[in-house]
């Protein structure tokens, strides 16, 4: 019964999407207020049914009902109940409607925090994302049914696959849908820009929180997806350039390059056609994405063959949305002004330069991705070649370097003009002293090389910059004198940045590993610490039985850590799975994981014993720079329209008050 | 104005990749072969049910046949069995099986059993016979021809379909050349 | 029980003592780190995105058994790649050989970064041109002069 309900929910939930993707767009060009004001309503009652059908699933997980297919292929009933709960994104089906949940919520946020935007741009905006979720619904109606009955039930499910039962996989791709369809709102403003016409710096003000909002969350989805790899993987690996992260990477590296962008069309009403069409690309890539690697036209071509309809409709569907928004980018932008003037060298040219090289860079995940399906489809087959890591470390460094270089210079260098003089004056203490310290450093840990010594370099140089103009900014005259939130958000970012790159830099620089046998009360050493293995033993989990080791970690005498690695059997899969045992520290990690039992009767087994220093600084640098997205979002600007809204004084029509003319804005810009 | 295109351009370009790519049905998991037309890797192994004669390619020279890569503990080699035994019966292609890390008891059990195919097994022990043919997984079939060149193989199991349309007539055909 | 065998335990201490350094587990550990360094920008052919390094299918540990002798019998890495290129492809290379058909593939990022940064210079002068042609006073060329001795700076 429940299920059906879910089922009936989303052919709802589809009606309503239509209305809502139909009828307000068009009252919009009518001046219809009574169709226009439709959008809200209807976007809540859309919610609430794809809301409906969501927690009809869920419950079917929950309480393991297995005549429904997608339940019995992705759930167990040994399986704790709370990754049954997240079994429901553990396959394709359920992550598509997951995809339409936060979709419609995000919807629903728009909705909610739009009132003093324009009601013709609201109808629109709620209008493209209703467009969306139709695609979407119709998708799971016609070929990706999550509600599809199973008769007669199977006595059990199949079981989530054991690489997903993990905590770090009940979060992450809610985050990292997040991000994806938080893309949405920006490309749905976008085209309500491009569709209105009214493609102006109060545009790129109403897009840039919703833009922001969106990062942040991507920006977490993949720290966390890179985290549950590298201790679910065994061998301490965190990013392995996988056509799945490439996936997110992209709208990552375009979503950066729109907020820098935006800045510049919000501060100076300029590069408007190239910023709306990143808008478009971030969301796009997100599309292109999720699909690609859901549908597994990547990485195989047998998913279509279960069901040619799907990957189809996947391929239509692209064309229509992507396709559809660049033919109204090719026809509408090229009717947008130039906005206000600035010089070659100012601020804006270094957020534009910066957007060349993460669009370069965006281009180049893309390349290498689907490089291999083009020299296929070229050689009809015949012919295979693979893109993997060694190709992306060779070309993102030259791609990176430049781009750190010009991070460190843009907050320091002066909206619309400064002299390139005043610029070096600025920078040459920085330039200095990192390059100093990222050469000489590395003797003092032992080992140089010039990888080593660059990485320094350039997270140095963040740094120095970043402090440099906190300096400047803050303390005038011997005053300490305070900034907005958005700059120290942004600082928080880049800090952020460095943070991660001294993070890759020191683990791969410095990182020691021993692939030993130990017997019982054998001993390793590794970078200083002793490790003492104390033998197996089995446990038994929920769902799985585990060979458990325990290890002892030593420093002189002192206990530092007990360590207890697993391989796990799953009731239900013949792979076992490593589970790694980690020791966290601010400055290193312990990482231990078991290999296969040697055999020899003795009870020794192979065990892979790791030092990774500064291994979690990768991670901190992605929270910091999700920390300043936040802190930014706080900044009072944006809040401005909160308190208007709750004193009941709503802003006429928003485009009043032209962001760059804001006094507090122009003011910012004077002094910086 | 023509740099407005570009994107939609790009994008459309995408998409018919894309498409081929979906339309043309090739299999991304198949590692396709660099020894389509080229000799076949000499070796000189024991063979399963005489372990004291060895074979090597060379033997077959002048002969088009099929050398097919299984074991007793593959599971998939048994989908494709009665299609070996219909060849060894009705087409007078030669099948010379080797017998992937497998052991020799558990093999002459299963020939034994299920029937035997092939005019003659050798033994690779340690796979390294089967690295040499750049073979990915079991079962594996290669077609070779009369100058002991490969000129086909077929990952994993051999299907009808695949059989009556590529096998056996580029079989034929093969057999008609000198 | 337990507490009997920790007794056991602590009766014979002494044999703790015996207690060993473990032994790595590859014979020679050189060979084994050149090893896992040419592996790891080696596909495994029979998993999904996967290095041969990390693999813990039966065919990687073969092809990583293979390259070890092959190592140590004194081949360098380049014949090594070299042997599995021929019986398995260019496919077996995470880091594919630069040749007429990886062009773009190798040259696309630098087409991409070049290209777009030659794209905002044009578009940069040329709508500094186009917002500034009729604000061109006496004060903007003096700027403009005072920006270009910057420049020479």
């Amino acid at each position: 019964m429940i299920p059906e309900l879910g089922h009936f929910s989303l052919i709802i939930a589809l009606a309503l999407a239509i209305t809502q993707g139909v009828l307000p767009i068009w009252g919009a060009t009518q001046g219809n207020r009574v169709l226009m004001g439709l959008a809200r309503p209807v976007a809540v009652g859309q919610f609430l049914f794809v809301g409906l059908a969501f927690a009809s699933l869920a419950y079917s997980f929950v309480t393991s009902d297995f005549s429904v297919q997608y339940v019995a292929e992705n759930s167990n009933s040994h399986l704790p109940v709370y990754y049954r709960f997240a079994a429901l994104w553990g396959g394709h089906e359920g992550s598509i409607l997951l995809w339409t949940m936060l979709l419609a919520t995000w919807t629903l946020a728009v909705a909610q925090f739009s009132k003093h935007l324009p009601q013709d741009m609201v109808a629109r905006v709620l209008g493209v994302m209703g467009l969306i979720s139709v695609g979407f619904l119709t998708f799971m109606l016609l070929v990706s049914d999550p509600f599809q009955r199973l008769l007669p039930a199977p006595a059990d499910g199949r079981d989530l696959n054991p690489l997903l039962q993990d905590p770090g996989m009940v979060i992450h791709p809610p985050m990292l849908y997040m991000g994806y369809v938080g893309f949405s709102v920006a490309f749905s403003f976008a085209l309500s820009a491009l569709i209105g016409g009214q493609l102006d710096a109060t545009w790129a003000r109403w897009s840039r929180p919703w833009t922001t909002v969106a990062w942040v969350f991507l920006t977490l989805g993949i720290a966390l997806g890179s985290g549950w790899a590298y201790y679910e993987m065994g061998w301490g690996g965190w990013w392995f350039w996988d056509p799945v992260e490439n996936a997110s990477f992209m709208p990552w590296l375009a979503g950066t390059a729109l907020i820098h962008s935006l800045a510049v069309t919000e501060k100076r009403g300029a590069f408007k056609s190239w910023t709306v069409l990143l808008a478009i690309g971030a969301f796009s890539l997100s599309l292109l994405g999720t699909f690609l690697v859901r549908s597994g036209v990547l990485t195989s071509v047998h998913a279509f063959v279960t069901d040619p309809r799907r990957g189809l409709f996947i391929l239509v569907f692209l064309l229509v949305v992507i396709g559809l928004s660049l033919v109204l980018y090719a026809w509408r932008a090229p009717k947008v002004g130039l906005g206000g003037s600035f010089d070659l060298v100012s601020r804006e040219s270094f957020l534009l330069s910066n957007n060349v090289l993460l669009s370069a860079a965006a281009a180049t995940v893309l390349l290498g991705t689907l490089y291999p399906l083009i020299y296929q489809a070229w050689t009809h087959g015949a012919r295979k070649l693979s893109v993997g890591p060694p190709y992306f470390d060779a070309v993102f460094i030259p791609l990176m370097v430049p781009m750190i270089i010009l991070l460190g210079m843009g907050p320091i260098a002066r909206w619309k003009q400064i002299s390139v003089g005043e610029i070096m004056r600025r920078v040459r203490w920085p330039a200095a002293i990192s390059i100093a310290l990222g050469v000489l450093a590395p003797f003092a840990m032992g080992k140089w090389t010039p990888m080593i010594a660059l990485g320094l370099t350039l997270a140095f140089w963040i740094m120095t910059t970043v402090v440099v103009d906190l300096r400047r900014r803050m303390v005038r005259d011997g005053k300490v004198k305070g900034q907005s939130r958005s700059y120290y958000g942004m600082q928080l970012a880049h800090f952020g940045v460095a943070v991660f790159i001294l993070g890759v830099t020191l683990v791969k620089g410095y990182e020691t590993e021993r692939d030993v046998r130990m017997n019982p009360e054998d001993t390793v050493a590794v970078a200083g610490y002793t490790f003492r293995f104390d033998g197996v033993r089995q446990v038994r989990g929920p769902n799985y039985t585990a060979q458990q080791g325990r290890l002892v970690v030593l420093k002189g005498d002192k206990t530092v850590a007990q360590l207890y690695p697993e391989k796990r059997d799953f009731d239900s899969s013949p792979m076992p799975m490593t589970e790694a045992a980690i020791n966290s520290g601010l400055f290193r990690d312990l990482y231990v994981s078991l290999g296969d039992p040697i055999g020899d009767g003795t009870g020794a087994w192979a065990v892979r014993v790791y030092y990774k220093p500064f291994v979690d600084w990768i991670w901190g640098g992605c929270v910091l720079m999700a920390l300043g997205g936040i802190l930014a979002l706080s900044d009072r600007r944006y809040r401005i329209h909160i308190r208007k809204k709750q004193a009941g004084m709503e802003s006429p029509a928003g485009n009043a008050v032209p962001a760059g003319d804001s006094p507090a804005l122009v003011h910012r810009s004077k002094a910086a | 104005m023509m740099r407005y295109i570009v994107p939609l351009v790009v994008f459309l370009a995408l998409v018919g990749l894309l498409y081929t790519q979906m339309e043309s049905g090739i299999d991304t998991h198949l590692v396709p072969s660099p020894f389509i037309g080229k000799p076949a890797p000499a070796f000189a192994l024991p063979q399963l049910l005489e372990p004291s004669k060895k074979f090597t390619p060379a033997d077959m020279k002048g002969k088009v046949w099929l050398f097919n890569l299984w074991a007793s503990w593959c599971e998939s080699c048994r989908d494709e069995y009665p299609l070996l035994l219909d060849i060894a019966q009705n087409q007078h292609v030669t099948i010379v099986g080797l017998d992937y890390k497998d052991k020799a008891a558990d093999a002459k059990a299963w020939l034994a059993q299920a029937g035997d195919p092939y005019a003659l097994n050798v033994t690779d022990v340690e796979g390294r016979i089967a690295i040499d043919y750049g073979i990915t997984g079991v079962p594996e079939t290669f077609v070779i021809d009369k100058h002991g060149v490969i000129r086909y193989k077929e990952v994993g199991v051999l299907t009808p379909d695949n059989l009556k349309n590529k096998i056996l007539p580029l079989v034929a055909k093969l057999e008609q050349e000198t | 029980m337990r507490k009997l065998a920790l007794a056991a335990l602590l009766l014979f201490m002494p044999a703790a003592v015996l207690a060993e350094e473990a032994k790595d587990m590859a014979k020679n550990p050189v060979i084994e780190k050149r090893m896992i360094a040419l592996t790891s920008k080696l596909r495994c052919l029979v998993c999904q995105n996967e290095s041969l390094a990390a693999s813990q299918a039966g065919l990687a540990k073969d092809l990583r058994e293979e390259v070890r002798e092959q190592m140590i019998a004194g081949k360098t890495d380049k014949q090594i790649t070299d042997y599995l290129v021929a019986r398995y492809g260019d496919f077996v290379l995470y880091d594919p050989p630069v040749r007429s058909y990886t062009l773009f593939l190798w040259g696309g990022p630098f087409l991409f970064m070049l290209g777009g940064a030659g794209i905002l210079a044009y578009q940069l002068r040329k709508r500094r041109k186009a917002v500034r042609a009729p604000e061109l006073d006496a004060e903007a060329q003096r700027r403009a002069a005072a920006l270009l001795e910057g420049k020479e700076k």
